[in-house]
């Protein structure tokens, strides 16, 4: 790792004032992706605000909605009784990623900010868009699966890779956030990421040094919800493509530069097409290469099969 | 930077590099060479230790970030005199070859038996929303962060199952 | 020369009085590891604070180095040392072996400007601390003039040849066999190359006293890695002490030593202080040997009772430009099924990539992938059961060679373990079965694994508190070793195995070949079992020569060891009280063995059979292994629990290779692309159903004095194709391009109107 500083920060106007002061600053939250990058020099902060300590731990119920602090971690988020309840697909989708360990430590902030897990852009020999913009995507002619199908650019066919956040995009979750002037912000979660276009460096729309401090959880849309996922591994391993479904919202995990809103399949749905053509709608702009042309008939096939069990455990 | 952390009981205040992580504190620093450098990267679960007594990748934690918190290595769990009954029971059940994961799996182990008697749910839980029962596969599922490529895996499973049932 | 007959004597292991051999006794350092205590070479604790050193690798597969700009590292905080190929110590010249006898050649490291692996070590930086020698080697700049790598193994199939001194190996007629033959199979399989993701990965620490170099490093066979490292410094042997006390895994990718110790030895020499160097897991997948991949072409030509006419299995691989290891899948074939017309053979060819070399039982874990999917195929032709087509090719004799066989329970292993199984539930057709979302489906093969033995010493102590010290230059890489020297030990001498001590993992110690190919257990054994004979010989000469002892006079012919007591007849006193009065000293004695002259005149394997049970999702391609039994028959077991886990072990790396494993080459780069353990799939937990391995009865007294057999390779041996043929009956799918992951397992169901 390149030297850097640290400080703990001890109230959120403070730890967002730091950040805005210090050159090179980032906020360390539960550090289990900026840390793995740092050591590979993927990130090079030169100051570090820890901002785990700060009271953004709480889940807390705001009218009919819940809100998710940000540092709430992975394991608190996936265990607490209102979400398993209300939000069942939620714990489904976060017990499914990483590790028992991992999710100890990992926040919910930190998870929506999690980089992608394309080879090319960890291994820092390769040209990689997103490390070094410009300097050209070693994955476009790579050998790798795990390339986007959707959204994808020139530039970049990276995915996003968490399985929390194609659940909460499904739910129609917000995200709050802190600006470095003290501004507190609000905006759908669907608009927190960005397609890669010719900036894949840029990931989100946040503004630098801006913190997530909560993500809110309006009240869940009727109709069953379930969340499936297939991967190589039977636990610990990214997916190779996931759905979730919350009523008639539907998102894709593993495909695009970000959690994917299926808002064309859920219309076509909501239409009384079958799970199977509504989904291939979706897919109908589907930019494949070899190797990743299995995600079109699986994502589509996952689908299918979510519906008919969302529906029957909904019955 | 001054740090103290709380390691098996003892406060250890360190003069700490802020690149340092809690793996090579433990390992380097105090010569607490019980949690395993198998990644570096939280992909193996070698580092697993209990902070607070939760489980973590120590090797994804920088320790100046653990200022006042309670470590609990694998050192802390037992000594060859006397074995934590996990320990024991990783003997007894042969749930391990080449040894170096093995720390890593006992505390894994320890933690993981604390999130299921608080009720957390797991990839293997039928029904989120019900009650957690400690299956077979309970347990495959929450200990799949902690790799053995010796591959002692169902003897590990044995391990656990033999504690947990001794407890509940 | 010994002989074989020699071996059919009863001796204390075969005679197992106390019955401690075979016993599944705990691990003898297990309560170390379970408490993290046995320290691994880089936990040693170095007489001063050690310094750290970080290799950096090369960035190109295939070419030289050409500015070095390593300013900003040497200024970087803390910074001891920066080497590269311009300012790296002397060493002597590679292949050099100024010893004759030494078992190992120099391998200088930074040796020069040309670079023929990507990922090669390139630079070395050492510094105060890990954290600033991290930082420093990422301040290394190296500019190189790249040639275009030679790395695509499909597009160079056609350009192998004969590996070198082999010949393919044809008895009978194959093409007329194979022609005649009513019924015929000809389908190629392919497997990726493989990474042995030990979870230590490898590591040295060394420092000097004196002239003499202390190195800890974590390696399979100590003998070779002491003389290379001596070659390579250009000293004497004796002036380099190897340890490897515990090591966190070999699988055949420890055996032999990389630039991490002797970089380690330079740069302790260098600095005047300890010095530490590891790779990091990144650093293992190409800077450590791997698992080739291979091409490999299966033709059986069957009656059509199922008995074969023709079989044939040619294999293509792969290995780097100054390499010669062959990934041999072929050969274990000539010694499985019985057929008039054989043609095996191997084809190699030289790439730039890293090292090719043994993994987890080379040969048998590729070869089996083909051959016993392919017998599976050819049953499903012939409407056979696959165990029975099994049975109705089993050879009375060695089908190559005509020699008998020392001890083959192959037919028992299938039956058995189809009847604890169930294979009877099976059904033929494939996709019948339906559980939940799962398709069920269960699969069979076969396991064989050739078996060896090699020269090892090994010395015996007994001191004045009775305590015995067995010492050995042998390793244990979570084998067993130290558990199994210990029974060997204690039952030998007749006394609990609480008084034996295990030294080994030492240069200074009667060597032993290490651990590797399966070898170790019966290599170390059979000499620790010479060395506990000599020892009982000169206690006994002890008790019937010292006045004070009971057993004055008598013969030491009739002197028996048990329960801590020597005795003849009613005349005995304990081994304590006899070692403490007439040798206060103590005694240490050595013994040896061999192989025997004879050995040869008997083929003789390991043989198991796998049935497993998988389910598909249909949906998805995902495969998910259910439950799987082997069945082993390996000679006499040492220890039920230690065997046991070996064997465990094996199958779930037949698991890894049939369902996840594999490193593909990005062929523009001529790099790996999974780097760490994130991307390169080894099974976890949750992959591994119900999994059990059940051993035979079994005595083989042509395989050593023992009777044993080695186990750490047989239960890889078949297992992934087990799993491949439970998927095929599962869903009625077969993928010959290994691993089985969901992308190609869903093309095939998709194309099945699935």
């Amino acid at each position: 790792m390149r030297p850097f500083t640290y400080e703990r920060a001890t109230d959120v106007s403070q730890a967002v004032r730091a950040a805005a002061e210090t050159t090179g600053a980032r906020f360390l939250a539960g550090g289990t992706n900026l840390l793995d990058l740092m050591k590979l020099e993927i990130e090079q902060p030169q100051h570090l605000v820890d901002v785990s300590r700060l009271p953004l731990a709480q889940i807390e119920e705001d009218g009919a909605s819940l809100r998710i602090g940000a540092m709430a971690t992975n394991s608190q988020v996936a265990s607490d009784r209102r979400v398993r309840e209300r939000y069942p697909m939620l714990t489904q989708a976060i017990v499914s990623g990483a590790s028992g360990q991992l999710r100890n430590k990992a926040t919910t902030g930190g998870n929506l900010l999690q980089r992608t897990r394309c080879p090319y852009f960890y291994d820092t020999t390769k040209p990689c868009n997103k490390r070094r913009p410009g300097e050209g995507c070693a994955a476009l002619e790579g050998v790798s699966r795990e390339t986007a199908i959707l959204g994808a650019s020139a530039s970049c066919i990276a995915v996003h890779p968490s399985d929390m956040a194609v659940a909460m995009v499904a739910l129609g979750a917000e995200v709050e956030t802190l600006t470095p002037t003290g501004a507190a912000r609000r905006f759908p979660l669907m608009e927190l990421h960005r397609l890669p276009g010719d900036t894949p460096h840029l990931e989100t729309h946040m503004i630098p040094g801006e913190l997530i401090t909560a993500v809110v959880l309006p009240p869940p849309p009727p109709g069953g919800q379930i969340y499936r996922k297939a991967r190589d591994r039977a636990s610990y391993a990214t997916a190779h493509a996931s759905v979730a479904i919350a009523g008639g919202q539907v998102a894709l995990g593993g495909v695009a530069h970000k959690p994917w809103r299926a808002a064309t399949a859920e219309a076509a749905l909501a239409a009384g097409v079958s799970p199977t053509e509504a989904m291939t709608a979706e897919l109908e702009d589907a930019a494949v290469r070899d190797e990743s042309a299995f995600k079109v008939p699986l994502v589509a096939r996952l689908f299918a099969a979510a519906v008919r069990e969302s529906s029957g455990a909904a019955a | 930077m001054r740090t103290t952390i709380t390691v098996n009981g003892e406060a250890r205040s360190l003069d700490l590099d802020p690149r340092t992580t809690l793996l090579d504190a433990l390992r380097e620093h105090l010569k607490l060479t019980g949690a395993k450098k198998g990644c570096d990267h939280g992909q193996c679960g070698a580092c697993t230790v209990l902070v607070n007594g939760v489980r973590i990748n120590s090797c994804l934690s920088l320790a100046v970030a653990h200022d006042g918190d309670e470590v609990v290595s694998i050192e802390g769990l037992g000594t060859p005199e006397r074995l934590h009954a996990m320990q024991q029971a990783f003997l007894t059940y042969d749930a391990y070859q080449c040894g170096y994961c093995t720390p890593g799996q006992i505390c894994s182990a320890v933690g993981m038996l604390g999130e299921v008697q608080a009720g957390a749910p797991s990839h293997a839980t039928e029904d989120v929303r019900g009650d957690v029962v400690l299956t077979g596969d309970e347990i495959r599922e929450r200990m799949s962060g902690n790799i053995c490529r010796c591959s002692a895996y169902p003897q590990i499973v044995a391990a656990i199952a033999a504690v947990a049932g001794a407890e509940g | 020369m010994s002989s074989v007959r020699d071996w059919a004597a009863p001796n204390p292991v075969t005679t197992n009085r106390s019955g401690l051999i075979g016993k599944g006794v705990d691990r003898y350092e297990g309560p170390l590891k379970v408490t993290g205590t046995a320290p691994y070479a880089y936990e040693v604790q170095p007489p001063s604070p050690p310094a750290y050193g970080i290799m950096v690798g090369a960035t190109i597969a295939t070419g030289r180095i050409g500015a070095v700009d390593s300013a900003a590292a040497e200024a970087a905080p803390g910074v001891l040392a920066v080497w590269t190929h311009l300012n790296a110590p002397a060493q002597s010249p590679r292949g050099t072996k100024a010893h004759p006898r030494s078992v190992a050649a120099s391998r200088p490291a930074l040796e020069s400007d040309r670079v023929s692996y990507w990922g090669q070590p390139v630079a070395l930086v050492v510094a105060d601390t890990l954290e600033n020698a991290v930082a420093a080697a990422a301040l290394v700049r190296l500019t190189y003039a790249a040639e275009t790598p030679d790395v695509d193994f499909a597009a160079r199939l056609a350009d192998a040849g004969q590996p070198p001194g082999e010949q393919d190996v044809e008895i009978g007629n194959f093409d007329a066999g194979f022609e005649a033959s009513p019924v015929k199979l000809d389908e190629t399989w392919s497997t990726p190359i493989q990474n042995h993701c030990q979870m230590e990965p490898c590591a040295s620490l060394a420092w000097w006293e004196g002239d003499r170099c202390i190195a800890h490093t974590s390696i399979q066979m100590v003998k070779p890695s002491q003389h290379g490292l001596a070659e390579t410094l250009g000293i004497d042997r004796d002036a380099v002490r190897l340890l490897t006390r515990y090591v966190g895994g070999g699988f055949g990718g420890k055996g032999q030593t990389y630039d991490d110790l002797t970089l380690a030895a330079l740069a302790s020499r260098a600095l005047g202080r300890p010095v530490k160097v590891a790779f990091s897991r990144q650093q293992m997948m190409h800077g450590t040997i791997h698992r080739p991949a291979t091409v490999q072409r299966v033709r059986l030509g069957a009656e059509k009772d199922g008995r074969l006419n023709a079989f044939s299995i040619m294999t293509w691989t792969h290995c780097q430009q100054d390499g010669t290891f062959t990934e041999h899948a072929s050969n274990f074939a000539r010694a499985l099924y019985a057929a008039p017309n054989r043609l095996t053979g191997h084809r190699l060819v030289k790439l730039d990539l890293p090292g090719a070399g043994p993994m987890r039982a080379p040969g048998e874990a590729s070869g089996t992938l083909s051959l016993e999917c392919a017998m599976d195929e050819l049953a499903e032709q012939l409407g056979l059961d696959p165990v029975e087509l099994r049975i109705r090719n089993e050879p009375p004799v060695d089908p190559e060679n005509g020699r008998p066989f020392s001890q083959r329970q192959l037919v028992r292993c299938l039956k058995e373990g189809a009847q604890l199984f169930g294979w009877d539930r099976r059904l033929p057709k494939p996709a019948q079965v339906r559980d939940g979302r799962w398709l069920v489906g269960l699969g069979m093969a076969v396991a064989i694994r050739g078996n060896f033995l090699l020269p090892a010493k090994c010395s015996f102590s007994v001191d004045g508190d009775g305590v015995i010290t067995v010492r050995q230059g042998m390793t244990d890489i979570g084998t067993g070793t130290y558990t199994v020297l210990a029974q060997i030990a204690a039952e030998t001498l007749g006394v609990p195995l609480g008084v034996v001590r295990v030294e080994i993992g030492d240069s200074e110690l009667p060597p032993a070949p290490g651990s590797g190919g399966q070898f170790g257990a019966a290599s170390a054994g059979s000499a620790a079992l010479a060395a506990g004979m000599n020892l009982r010989k000169a206690i006994a000469e002890l008790a019937t020569g010292d006045p004070g002892s009971p057993l004055y006079g008598d013969d030491p012919e009739l002197v028996t060891f048990q329960d801590g007591v020597v005795a003849i007849e009613n005349k005995s006193e304990t081994l304590t009280a006899l070692v403490r009065r007439a040798a206060p000293a103590g005694l240490t004695v050595e013994g040896d063995s061999r192989p025997a002259a004879d050995m040869r005149e008997w083929s003789t394997q390991t043989y198991g059979s796998h049935f497993c049970e998988v389910g598909v999702d249909p949906v998805t391609g995902e495969v998910r292994v259910r439950r799987m039994l082997g069945v082993f028959a390996a000679g006499r077991i040492l220890n039920e629990k230690t065997a046991r886990s070996q064997l465990t072990g094996g199958m779930i790396w037949g698991i890894g290779s049939a369902l996840t494993e594999g490193n593909p080459v990005d062929p523009r780069y001529g790099s790996l692309i999974n780097q760490d353990l994130a991307q390169y799939l080894v099974p976890v937990q949750a992959d591994i159903g119900e999994l059990d391995a059940i051993m035979l009865d079994e005595v083989d007294d042509k395989a050593n004095p023992m009777g044993i057999k080695g186990v750490g390779e047989l239960g890889n041996s078949g297992a992934g194709a087990a799993v491949a043929n439970a998927i095929y009956n599962a869903c009625g799918v077969r993928v010959r391009d290994y691993p089985i992951a969901p992308d190609k397992l869903l093309a095939g169901l998709i194309a099945r109107g699935m």
